[in-house]
């Protein structure tokens, strides 16, 4: 297999340290192919985001030197840095791949995003042929894996941040948002953010109010929205199926009497509360009212913390199909390796040239060395030649992983040789010097 | 052979009740994958038993009262069905199951006792007034079932914790409006129901069938119905008052069925 990764992460280095390392979009396809040609490496891809830098590569025989790589790239001995970085090998940088593209290496376990950015240094990587077979396979099994565990653990289900709880709760209420009207009362950046979420899961028309008319007037320019004066609020909130307060006041805006009236105006059609602002603007006996719903700040960072304890739970059962598929993937890998196959096809024609030489010595004669040899030399030299195309087949069916084991197969059933896998086992020790032409 | 592809469909239908138990006892999910394939099954082989019985009869028949059960739960099913194809949503069936369930066992275990002989029974008129009825006891039962989904969602938003209740039970507006349209659905066919019946009556008994127990509730269930209409209409009246509503109206729907043993012009006993 390998398989190296290199890298800095959140966990073990903090952000001064992540951006010494990281590499620009616009620099990016020049430093991956710089590793994928840096001596001892065959294969190479980056990931380069806030949270994480990492290089995956595939070296010809599993020493390659990363560290002078970096060295050599960044212009500074990563010596100082050595205790930020991490390195795994084989089975465990396979393993951390996997991770990382399931967003179980995430800061927030779970988050879409990684994969994203996953995919496109993949992309990145391949336009610049720096990943073309095994490094290739590793990579596209990665985003497998990640669909696997997000369609089969809740990892990624719950919302873990206020304004994307808020936008859950709201679907929990109307549906979808498509149509619903959005009031803020207030102008702070929370509501904003909040805004701009709903928003994009498609929230009509955003009212502002705010005690001073220039501020709303500036926040709803920016979503096309509309500002109210405050004067105008309680009769212009019915309108509104959600309702996001973050105002300075030191007493409820909205109370009880006030939400009877609103819901009375709007026939008893549900509204939602959301109340950000501390001290709170909104009474919690207006949550008893039917069809309103009133959620604090607190209510939404309860919800988001119970989010991310599930998730954590999840992501035991993630870890489990991780590990399965790294084990499925070192198997597989195994029996794509064209390796094995080369060398007891070696084995066996050389076995079949023995024979033959010794069924015909005795009718030979004495031989002088000469003849010796050029008895050698001529069955040699046939044998070669035959083999030369089946070998130049197989190896080039190992770069094209998906004609690989139809190759295998083939070259194995035309010559009836020994399954790959325990020839594989048996020759352990010559598979290292095990190239065509090695063994004489 | 009807009496044996309708207990297949119990068989199907059980397993929609054991989705509906397993729910409330929160530990869903384990058949939400197999619920509606099973009760779609179900609803199938019910098809099936109803047709054969007619072919064997020779004509539609109510002539038994477990005939009539089973009819009551097939088109509670087929209501189902409109609104699950309509909302992608099997949730009203933690309702709807069971109530379907029982029918249909019931109908299922015997179908010899009660022969009903009066020849009224049969006119195609009161086949009618039959189908027309249940058809909106179906609608009523929908609309009861969504009205309770209701209320489980709307506590679980304004307790704020339990969040594990959200995730399989659709928004709040979408089980309003499939009570609300399930509701709407139901009207005209109970009121259909209640014309033909009444017409029925009135040449038959005579204006004073209107003293029967079943036939009081009945016009009492239609009122509640019609009321249930108003308020939702007029004031937009859900949540907890639709839900106690929709309750009454299910329990005197109930009653309503049960009058069947005082009643004199339901007896058919002839």
């Amino acid at each position: 297999m390998n398989f190296v990764v290199i890298g800095v992460n959140h966990q073990t280095a903090p952000v001064e340290v992540r951006e010494q390392f990281a590499i620009s979009e616009a620099r990016l396809p020049e430093a991956v192919k710089s590793l994928a040609t840096y001596p001892g490496i065959e294969e190479g891809m980056i990931v380069s985001t806030c949270n994480r830098v990492e290089m995956v590569a595939r070296t010809t025989n599993g020493t390659a030197d990363l560290q002078g790589f970096l060295r050599q790239f960044y212009g500074f001995d990563p010596g100082p840095y050595r205790k930020y970085l991490y390195e795994y090998h084989e089975r465990d940088a396979v393993r951390h791949v996997f991770r990382v593209a399931s967003s179980l290496d995430s800061m927030i376990v779970g988050e879409p995003q990684i994969l994203g950015q996953v995919k496109e240094a993949y992309a990145t990587a391949r336009a610049v042929g720096a990943v073309n077979s095994q490094l290739d396979a590793l990579l596209t099994r990665s985003f497998a894996v990640a669909k696997r565990v997000r369609n089969e653990t809740a990892v990624a289900t719950s919302a873990v941040s206020i304004a994307s709880v808020a936008v859950d709760l709201a679907k929990k209420i109307f549906g979808n948002l498509q149509g619903k009207r959005v009031y803020l009362v207030g102008a702070g950046k929370m509501c904003e953010l909040a805004a701009r979420h709903l928003l994009a899961h498609g929230a009509k028309q955003i009212y502002v109010a705010n005690r001073t008319y220039e501020r709303a007037a500036a926040l709803a320019k920016k979503f096309n929205g509309q500002a109210i004066p405050f004067e105008k609020l309680y009769e212009t909130v019915p309108n509104a199926d959600i309702v996001i307060s973050s105002t300075g006041a030191p007493h409820a805006i909205f109370r009880k009497e006030h939400g009877e009236k609103f819901l009375n105006q709007r026939r008893n059609r549900p509204m939602f509360f959301i109340d950000i602002a501390v001290p709170r603007d909104i009474d919690p006996e207006l949550n008893k009212l039917d069809g309103i719903f009133v959620y604090d700040i607190d209510d939404l960072q309860q919800v988001v913390s119970s989010h991310i304890a599930d998730r954590r739970t999840e992501a035991d059962r993630a870890e489990a199909i991780v590990q399965l598929e790294v084990d499925k993937f070192e198997s597989r890998l195994q029996t794509l390796d064209v390796v094995p196959t080369i060398v007891s096809l070696q084995e066996h024609l050389e076995t079949v040239r023995q024979a033959e030489i010794d069924r015909v010595r005795g009718r030979l004669g004495t031989l002088t060395p000469e003849q010796e040899l050029a008895v050698e030399a001529l069955s040699r030299g046939i044998i070669n030649k035959i083999m030369h195309t089946p070998i130049t087949t197989l190896k080039s069916a190992a770069r094209e992983s998906s004609e690989a084991t139809t190759v295998i197969d083939l070259v194995r059933k035309l010559f009836g040789l020994r399954d790959v896998r325990k020839a594989a086992d048996e020759d352990a020790t010559t598979v290292t010097s095990g190239k065509p032409g090695a063994r004489n | 052979m009807p009496l044996i592809w309708l207990r297949v469909a119990v068989v199907c239908y059980g397993v929609g009740l054991l989705y509906s138990l397993l729910l409330l006892s929160k530990r869903g999910n384990v058949l939400a994958k197999i619920v509606e394939p099973a009760v779609g099954l179900g609803l199938i082989f019910h098809f099936v038993s109803l047709v054969e019985s007619t072919v064997l009869i020779g004509r539609l028949s109510l002539a038994s009262i477990h005939n009539s059960e089973s009819i009551l739960a097939f088109l509670a099913m087929v209501v189902f069905f409109v609104f699950f194809v309509g909302y992608r949503t099997v949730s009203p069936g933690i309702v709807i199951f069971p109530i379907v369930f029982i029918l249909t066992f019931a109908s299922a275990i015997g179908q010899k006792p009660v022969t009903l002989t009066s020849p009224l029974l049969r006119s195609g008129w009161i086949f009618v007034h039959v189908v027309l009825i249940f058809t909106g006891y179906a609608g009523l039962f929908l609309s009861f079932g969504a009205s309770l989904l209701y209320l489980v969602q709307e506590r679980a938003l304004k307790s704020k914790r339990s969040a594990a209740l959200l995730t399989w039970l659709p928004p709040l507006q979408t089980i309003d409006e499939i009570g609300y349209r399930s509701l709407l659905f139901g009207f005209p066919f109970m009121t259909l129901g209640l014309i033909a019946g009444s017409v029925l009556a009135i040449d038959k008994y005579g204006p004073l069938f209107f003293y029967d127990p079943k036939i009081l509730l009945s016009f009492t269930m239609w009122a509640v119905y019609m009321l249930l209409l108003y308020t939702r209409w007029s004031s937009g009246w859900r949540g907890r008052r639709a839900a106690f509503l929709a309750t009454f109206a299910f329990i005197i729907a109930l009653g309503a069925w049960a009058a069947n043993s005082f009643s004199r012009t339901h007896r058919f006993l002839s």
